[in-house]
């Protein structure tokens, strides 16, 4: 596989912490034992569940705050004197100072809740794109983005004007530097991308297109929501202006993510949404906002969830991210390994940087036949175009059978996987 | 939940039309035409017809790409309408509609569709229904003169 630059690679190498000898805290019958969900059966069998792109399992932890929090400490926050609601905003503020901490935040009013990934991308879009952008402006993103990181963007762009700019990707998925570098002009004016692909797997060297678009002062958001899971992501050290993920994704409930932003663009960001919360007054003649955070979180949040969030990132701290990134490593290792031994079978990103995805087409076999014939095996995987369309358009298929693990997948399950593909194989043989 | 044989849906007889699609061609100057797209997994075919003033289905062929599931459903769907006027295709179209969302169960009712019972497990395989049916809802939008169908409206 070649490398169109050297360079780059050394780059995206650093920015994920090169492979440590695991830690001994690092023990997989323990963690299993942690996640419910990984005890159930299929039809008979048990489960496989190799689907952690599309939504993460929850450990134990996770289960029980939320049930903490329903059964004992229902109250709204930030709007009451009395002792539970003291509690939960206690809770839920606590939540925000831990999300400060997993990414490292200069500031904690820099972390808005909300409600995912694509909720936090939107409210870029919105509040930052449209009061700083205009027309002939261009905003550059790249072709492995998730919809999600292309349809807020071009809602901006058929509203304002401006021109999308969009990165090409090689055979191997990676995306193509020179191509970046060529995009980057005066008239840029945003960047956004993800960190992480989804579909391809590949890890993006974001640190250095973050760089290279600072000298220009173009402010970047990084879509973290496949990065937090698998590395460790600091945001002070890649320097991005906004990271935005999901809680699903990161072992958390579903129906809350983050938005991290630097202070002095949210602080010049207009609210997206008005109502209670966001407000420091309201009169009928003039309404002032609040501060940060509180600006962007109109409305009860999902308080829950947030605190559960703060429960999953608890967990994944006292698991360690590097002891998983190394883990997954292995995984991924073993597993391309042996995907590549079935015959005709062609893995979809090859990038030498990669997270534990794995994606990839069978000639003979649609992905949609291949995802039910592995499913009557106990394997959950995800078949489609995973919400990337420009991705499959790149690769020329429809689409493709993707398994996405965790650190709580094993190589036997991998196994499990392989059999039930030649099975599949048999079948339609 | 088990399945029999018969709830089996990768039946020889799916393999085998999924393998060797009948009537998968371009047909010359057909009456009528429409193109069907199942959004969730990007499967796309068109179904073209010939009726004649009779009111018969003459010819018809479908082309595009799919799964085995829509591509065995579309070449039995086309081998069991040539010839069948076009009040019949509408009454198949029912049957095998209520069939696949497993609302037609006994064996009187399954009788008239013949071959396309193989589907009859498939409500089984919620996830699957939609790709046995593209080329029906395809076919009855040709007759309709619905020219795109989508299976997500
Ligand atoms: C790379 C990437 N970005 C964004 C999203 C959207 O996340 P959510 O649906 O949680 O908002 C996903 C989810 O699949 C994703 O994988």
């Amino acid at each position: 596989m070649a490398r169109n630059d050297g360079k780059e690679n050394k780059t995206a190498k650093t920015e994920q912490k090169t492979s440590k000898p695991m830690s001994t805290s690092f023990n997989i019958k323990k963690i299993r034992k942690d996640f419910p969900n990984l005890t159930t059966t299929v039809r008979g069998r048990p489960l496989v569940y190799l689907d952690n792109a599309a939504t993460t399992f929850k450990p134990n932890s996770v289960i029980e705050t939320l049930e903490t929090y329903y059964k004992n400490e229902c109250s709204n926050v930030h709007r009451g004197v009395h002792f539970l609601s003291e509690q939960a905003t206690k809770d839920f503020e606590a939540a925000r100072q831990k999300v400060r901490d997993f990414i490292n935040a200069k500031k904690t009013e820099e972390i808005i809740f909300t409600k995912g990934t694509t909720n936090s991308i939107n409210l870029v879009a919105q509040s930052y794109g449209r009061t700083f952008l205009k027309a002939g402006d261009e905003i550059i993103i790249s072709h492995m983005e998730h919809h999600s990181n292309i349809v807020p963007w071009q809602m901006l762009c058929e509203e304002k004007g401006c021109v999308l700019k969009v990165i090409p990707i090689n055979d191997q998925g990676e995306l193509m530097m020179p191509e970046f570098e060529k995009f980057l002009n005066p008239k840029t004016k945003f960047v956004a991308l993800v960190y992480i692909s989804n579909s391809l797997g590949t890890i993006n060297p974001v640190k250095k297109m973050i760089a290279a678009a600072h000298r220009l002062k173009v402010p970047v958001l990084i879509d973290g929501a496949q990065a937090v899971n698998h590395l460790k992501v600091d945001v002070q050290e890649l320097d991005c202006d906004f990271l935005a993920f999901s809680g699903h994704k990161l072992f958390g409930p579903t129906g809350v993510g983050v938005l991290y932003g630097k202070a002095k663009y949210l602080n010049a960001m207009p609210p997206m949404e008005g109502g209670g919360d966001m407000i420091a007054s309201v009169t009928f003649e003039k309404t002032t906002y609040n501060i940060l955070p509180y600006k962007f979180e109109a409305g009860t949040p999902s308080i829950a969830g947030v605190i559960g969030l703060g429960a999953a990132i608890d967990y994944v701290q006292a698991v360690g991210l590097e002891n998983i990134f190394t883990y997954e490593q292995e995984l991924l290792a073993y597993g391309t390994k042996l995907l590549s031994k079935i015959s005709d079978l062609q893995l979809i990103g090859t990038a030498r940087e990669k997270a534990a995805i794995l994606a990839f087409i069978l000639p003979d076999i649609h992905p949609h036949d291949l995802g039910t014939l592995v499913d009557r095996e106990g394997v959950a995987i995800r078949t489609g175009h995973h919400c990337t369309m420009p991705v499959m358009q790149r690769f020329n298929v429809p689409a493709t059978a993707r398994a996405s693990l965790a650190f709580y997948n094993t190589k036997e399950e991998i196994d499990v996987l392989a059999a039930a593909i030649l099975k599949a194989k048999d079948v339609f043989a | 939940m088990t399945l029999t044989n018969q709830d089996e849906l990768y039946q020889e007889l799916i393999l085998e039309h999924n393998k060797k699609p009948r009537n998968f061609k371009k047909l010359e100057n057909p009456t009528h035409f429409a193109e069907g797209y199942n959004p969730l997994c990007g499967d796309h075919l068109t179904v073209a017809l010939k009726v004649n003033d009779k009111n018969i289905i003459e010819d018809i062929a479908f082309e595009g790409s799919g799964c085995a599931i829509s591509k065995a459903s579309a070449s039995l769907m086309t081998v069991n309408l040539k010839g069948k006027t076009v009040s019949e295709a509408e009454t198949l179209f029912n049957q095998f509609h209520r069939l696949i969302i497993g609302e037609l169960k006994s064996d009187s009712e399954t009788n008239i569709l013949g071959k396309l019972a193989i589907f009859s497990g498939i409500w089984h395989y919620p996830a699957r229904v939609k790709c046995a049916s593209l080329s029906w809802h395809t076919m009855n939008g040709a007759l309709h003169k619905v020219k795109t169908v989508s299976t997500e409206k």
